[in-house]
């Protein structure tokens, strides 16, 4: 069976971020770019199911501007076999996302796609479960375990307080947590070879996906500041300091 | 206009984080009424109807619904979304599950974990961890909204809502439940305990989260960890305080070993109190702590935990 992985490029997760003084966005210029964290437990989870027999084709997509491509050489270098660019310049909301990895569904046929839970940018946590509706497939989110047998896919969900288990039909969408795996890195030669695996570029218009957003950004501020505090030298003072000042013990 | 909350709920008891989602749609103003799809869920339904600013509880009940998967309770919102303006959840797991999947067979854009109500069509999210607001505007004629409970207090009990039975959907075809692995513990709930103890890579190995347990059995606080501390296997997920984990804002926070990476503040920044003991005096957790104590956490953490049962 082919699996699908959908991988963002964000602003690193080691940048702080500044919000630009015109309140018009953070300031993106000159600062790292990298996979989205979890899309690369994405990508790590579909090579491994192609390791052990399960998968037959693992396809890389990504979306937005020509740099996402070099995004999609990384997860190529991590083992997927080709990769799909959706080129864009135009702000990509999750509901438009989830629209063009439809239109790509609809092509490719997968039984499985596998998204990242959260991108780092925006914190939306919502595209694989939008393209599960759209889809009308079932849906694995925040995935800490994923087995296949079959036509049948066996999930194990980090939800509050504990973990869950859910017994769903192929296709399906399974979104990433933290402890899904430990994705590798890519080795030099994987890089080389990366660089002639084939590598397709499509438009939103002939995808026939609509992409206007529909939330407009009125303006974008930094945060209220917290304030550091003090050091205190003993146990002795943080404990009178906690009952007499500020009254939480 | 009316909005609707979906309740988060375990049947026989209704979680706080739903008067929470009730408080955002009182800011919104308007009609609220409160979804609790489950099977024997009449007890929800009844705290539900006591959260002042309510005005409708709608009981759906069915063995289906027992541990309703996304497959079958989002059909259900999406149908009953019709007759409102909004559809609210608390952002809990349940809620971030849920919602989207509503959102798009509404083809609607979601508003992910709003800490902020603007006007009926604009709210405040934060994005980058927490280290921006985004003020958004909805051009959608039914707003689909998921709220960040730590931003919103949960108005009182008192109210009395009628509650009236809806339709329960069949089962899904296509998912089931099978089981829920929930971890046992004395302690409160994470995010809605008084206190948090949290424990980061400096506890060097799981074992030693043991000094940590017994400060927040001293503190009557709930145990949480960052990130590295997860990824390192000290701890379970469901531990995890951060951007891509649990958002707390307890009275007291008391941050051990932990250096405070961007990630882990987005979690934990709007505790009311910090403390920070960390051996690393440049450790950035310095910056946001009220309180700060360097030195070997291992020394410093019994000796709070035996001061504090002076």
């Amino acid at each position: 069976m082919k699996v699908l992985v959908a991988v963002k490029r964000v602003v690193d997760y080691n940048v702080k971020v500044r919000v630009k003084a015109d309140q018009s966005g953070v300031d993106i210029a000159d600062v790292k770019f990298s996979m989205n964290p979890f899309d690369e437990i994405a990508i790590e989870e579909a090579v491994r199911l192609k390791e052990k027999g399960v998968a037959t084709e693992v396809i890389a997509v990504s979306m937005g501007v020509a740099q996402c491509q070099e995004t999609l050489r990384t997860a190529l270098a991590m083992g997927a076999d080709r990769a799909i660019h959706v080129q864009s310049d135009a702000e990509l909301q999750p509901l438009a996302v989830a629209k063009l990895l439809k239109a790509i569904c609809d092509k490719e046929q997968p039984q499985l796609v596998i998204l990242g839970k959260q991108a780092i940018d925006d914190d939306c946590n919502q595209t694989g479960q939008m393209l599960a509706a759209l889809a009308g497939w079932s849906q694995g989110t925040f995935a800490s375990k994923v087995e296949i047998s079959g036509s049948d896919i066996s999930v194990i969900r980090e939800v509050d307080g504990g973990l869950q288990t859910v017994a769903l039909k192929l296709p399906a969408i399974v979104t990433t947590d933290l402890r899904l795996n430990e994705p590798r890195y890519a080795t030099l030669p994987n890089i080389m070879k990366a660089k002639k695996k084939p590598l397709d570029a499509v438009t939103p218009e002939a995808l026939g996906v609509d992409v206007t957003p529909r939330l407009k950004t009125l303006k974008v501020t930094e945060p209220p500041k917290r304030k550091g505090g003090i050091k205190v030298k003993t146990i002795g003072e943080l404990v009178d300091k906690l009952k007499n000042e500020a009254r939480v013990i | 206009m009316a909005i609707l909350v979906f309740a988060e709920h375990s049947n026989a008891v209704l979680n706080q984080a739903t008067a929470r989602a009730v408080a955002a749609a009182t800011k919104i103003g308007g009609d609220i009424h409160v979804l609790v799809a489950g099977h024997q869920a009449r007890p929800a339904a009844e705290a539900a109807a006591r959260i002042v600013g309510v005005t409708k509880v709608l009981l759906a009940d069915a063995p289906a619904l027992e541990h309703p998967v996304a497959e079958t309770v989002a059909p259900l919102l999406a149908k009953l979304a019709a007759g409102y303006s909004h559809v609210l959840a608390p952002a809990t797991t349940t809620g971030k599950n849920v919602l989207p999947r509503v959102a798009a067979q509404l083809d609607v854009a979601q508003i992910s974990e709003i800490v902020g109500v603007e006007s009926a069509d604009t709210f405040v999210r934060t994005i980058y961890a927490g280290n921006a607001l985004a003020t958004v505007q909805s051009q959608d004629a039914i707003k689909v909204i998921t709220v960040r409970t730590t931003a919103f207090d949960a108005p009182g009990e008192g109210g009395n809502a009628a509650i009236e039975s809806t339709d329960a959907p069949a089962g899904s075809e296509i998912a089931r439940f099978v089981s829920q692995e929930v971890a046992k513990s004395e302690r409160p709930e994470l995010t809605a305990a008084r206190v948090v103890v949290s424990g980061g890579r400096g506890m060097g190995n799981g074992d030693n989260f043991k000094i940590l347990d017994a400060l927040a059995d001293k503190l009557g606080a709930a145990v949480g960890a960052s990130r590295a501390a997860v990824d390192a296997g000290f701890v379970p997920n469901d531990y995890q305080v951060g951007q891509t984990g649990k958002i707390v804002a307890p009275e007291l926070y008391v941050a051990v070993g932990i250096s405070g990476a961007i990630q882990h503040l987005a979690g934990m920044k709007d505790s009311k109190i910090i403390v920070a003991i960390n051996k690393d005096e440049e450790a950035p957790i310095f910056q946001v702590a009220d309180y700060g104590i360097v030195g070997d956490l291992f020394k410093l953490v019994p000796e709070l935990t035996e001061e504090l049962g002076k």
